[in-house]
């Protein structure tokens, strides 16, 4: 219990050298130990740090962070360590009220903000249509809920399909952009927007944790132990929809963040939620920050989208922890 | 304390249990015997309150089932059931400590928590495996690690479904002495059970199910008659003394040739 303690305090220190790191890194280089000083008295390279790159890294901080949560979660109440923030249809739906927008509105309409509205409300729609789906008479069983997620996921994909073939060249490239996840337009009025969302989503995840433990033990056992199972999974897709929903808005489909990060908590000190999900939140925070500064400054001018760069490094990663520690990894 | 009256449970047109009269008083063992599908497990989640009934009524302690919330339940009773799978590295003694749960109130368990989690594994002698993942654990020490659980919830109903099995025998023994000295405790314990020897020697009332129905209830000597067992089993039974003086049941085979 001790080393959780410890494993906590070390991600948490981490995390602001890694932000401090992120930001400092760029065409323009602050060193990092520089930033107070820069901040303070407004030396070269204040506007830089101001405008362009803590909106990003904390924009990217953020959306790491709710992506991790938000995929313990529902490991959790999926009980199945493969289970993906995605499953719930939220980010098939955000691709297609994105898509949706990009190809039959276009851009004049409602300007910068006209795609994170739309992917934000179809991402919560389509989950609303998942749960709804799975509904029976008295209970939402989590096989039909993952079978109706599943469901809506593909047909959700057709429908980016689909509009992918109707887009024109500009309308294109614009949505593979958008698909593919990055940073490039943080802004603090975006942060402004997407932190309050994400934030009243990770604190209903996180009042969970206990319930979730419980829950590992399968549905029934955790209402003999006196769980509300029923309101366990609302809440729980309730949270995961707005907190995955603000976070794709702002920073389009950005995968592996929330299968990796939970996976990799539970190999260092178990498999408590109290613990798995404060840990995923500030490793999935460092993990992103990374990986978007690994994706600005690796093809200097250019830009890699961060989505990729995540399942290139995580692919990899998720091998490696799967030879290394085969049964640990099965278990967790 | 615990009373059912009239009770059914349907799925579709098909009634699982029916009509089922019962009451239990404090401080009795219960064994449920029937064969697959006569309702065993069913009339236990009923009790419990996870299965609601479409007909009758029960009653825990002197109130309706449905007057306790899933957490006051889970304070007056606990339900054991087959090996729950679980996909998680939890350690069996963190698994144990999940029977805490109901009492906790959101809060952290207290080092109080914490040893009577461990007095529960050192009841089962599961304390030896306390540090281990539960997930690595064979089907036996699970089955010990989960009876833990329940004895940490410290309900004063134990709902056990099937609590013997996997078990080798000395374990079964011992897993019903502990049933008993429940028992003198002042709490009740139901338990499904195939093994009708198992059941004779330890229950103090046996409910004989057979298709949802409650075809004979009483003390295990007057219910595990031979003829009784045949008419419920479709197989011949025949008892036979022991030179102890125990009477065994065993299903009668066809004799060598």
């Amino acid at each position: 219990m001790q080393n959780r303690t410890n494993i906590l305090l070390i991600l948490a220190g981490l995390l602001p050298i890694s932000l401090c790191i992120a930001a400092g890194v760029g065409a323009y280089q602050i060193l990092p130990w520089r930033i107070p000083r820069v901040l303070l008295f407004h030396e070269d390279g204040f506007e830089v740090l101001i405008y362009v790159r803590f909106p990003r890294v904390i924009l990217s901080a953020i959306v790491g962070a709710v992506l991790a949560i938000s995929g313990a979660t529902l490991q959790g109440i999926f009980r199945n360590p493969l289970a993906d923030p995605g499953l719930i249809g939220v980010t098939a739906g955000a691709g297609l009220g994105a898509a949706l927008w990009i190809v039959l509105v276009g851009s004049g309409f409602l300007g910068i903000w006209g795609v994170p509205i739309a992917a934000f409300t179809g991402g919560i729609l389509v989950t609303i249509g998942v749960w709804k789906i799975a509904q029976t008479r008295e209970s939402v069983p989590t096989v039909t809920l993952l079978l109706a997620g599943i469901a809506l996921n593909s047909f959700a994909g057709a429908g980016i399909g689909l509009m992918t073939f109707l887009a024109d060249e500009e309308q294109l490239r614009s949505l593979t952009f958008w698909l593919l996840g990055g940073f490039g337009g943080a802004t603090w009025r975006a942060i402004a927007v997407t932190f309050p969302v994400a934030l009243i989503g990770a604190v209903v995840l996180f009042r969970l944790a206990r319930a979730l433990n419980a829950m590992t033990l399968g549905e029934s056992e955790a209402y003999h132990l006196g769980v509300s199972t029923e309101s366990l999974k609302r809440w729980a897709v309730f949270g995961v929809a707005l907190s995955v929903g603000a976070a794709v808005s702002a920073a389009g489909g950005i995968g592996f963040v929330g299968l990796i990060v939970p996976h990799l908590l539970r190999l260092l000190g178990g498999a408590d939620h109290r613990y798995v999900l404060p840990g995923s939140a500030i490793g999935g925070a460092i993990l992103l920050v990374s990986a978007d500064l690994f994706a600005r400054t690796v093809a200097i001018p250019a830009e890699l989208p961060v989505g990729v760069v995540t399942a290139l490094l995580g692919g990899p990663f998720f091998l490696w922890l799967l030879l290394r520690f085969k049964r640990e990894v099965v278990y967790g | 304390m615990v009373e059912l009256e009239q009770v059914g449970y349907r799925i579709a047109q098909k009634w699982i249990v029916r009509d089922i009269n019962l009451k239990i008083e404090t401080g009795e063992f219960w064994v449920f015997a029937g064969p697959n599908g006569a309702g065993k497990s069913t009339l236990l989640r009923l009790i419990s309150g996870e299965l609601s009934p479409q007909k009758g009524k029960i009653r825990l302690f002197g109130h309706g089932i449905y007057s306790y919330s899933p957490q006051e339940l889970a304070r007056i009773r606990a339900y054991l059931q087959q090996k729950p799978e679980v996909n998680f590295p939890f350690r069996a003694l963190e698994i144990v400590l999940l029977g805490r749960h109901p009492h906790l109130d959101g809060a952290k368990e207290t080092p109080e928590d914490w040893e009577i989690a461990r007095k529960s594994m050192k009841q089962v002698e599961a304390d030896v495996f306390a540090e281990r993942l539960y997930p690595t654990l064979s089907g036996g020490e699970a089955s010990r690690v989960d009876l833990a659980r329940i004895l940490a919830q410290e309900p004063r109903l134990f709902l056990l479904d099937e609590p013997t099995n996997h078990l080798d025998p000395r374990h079964q023994v011992q897993i019903l002495d502990l049933c008993c000295s429940i028992v003198q405790s002042g709490k009740s314990v139901i338990a499904a059970i195939h093994d009708l020897n198992l059941a004779a020697m330890y229950a103090d009332k046996v409910l004989m199910l057979r298709d949802g129905n409650a075809v004979a209830v009483g003390t295990p000597e007057t219910v595990f008659t031979p003829k009784q067992l045949e008419s419920v089993y479709d197989l011949p039974f025949e008892a036979l003394r022991t030179s102890s003086g125990r009477t065994l049941i065993t299903p009668l085979l066809p004799s060598p040739q």
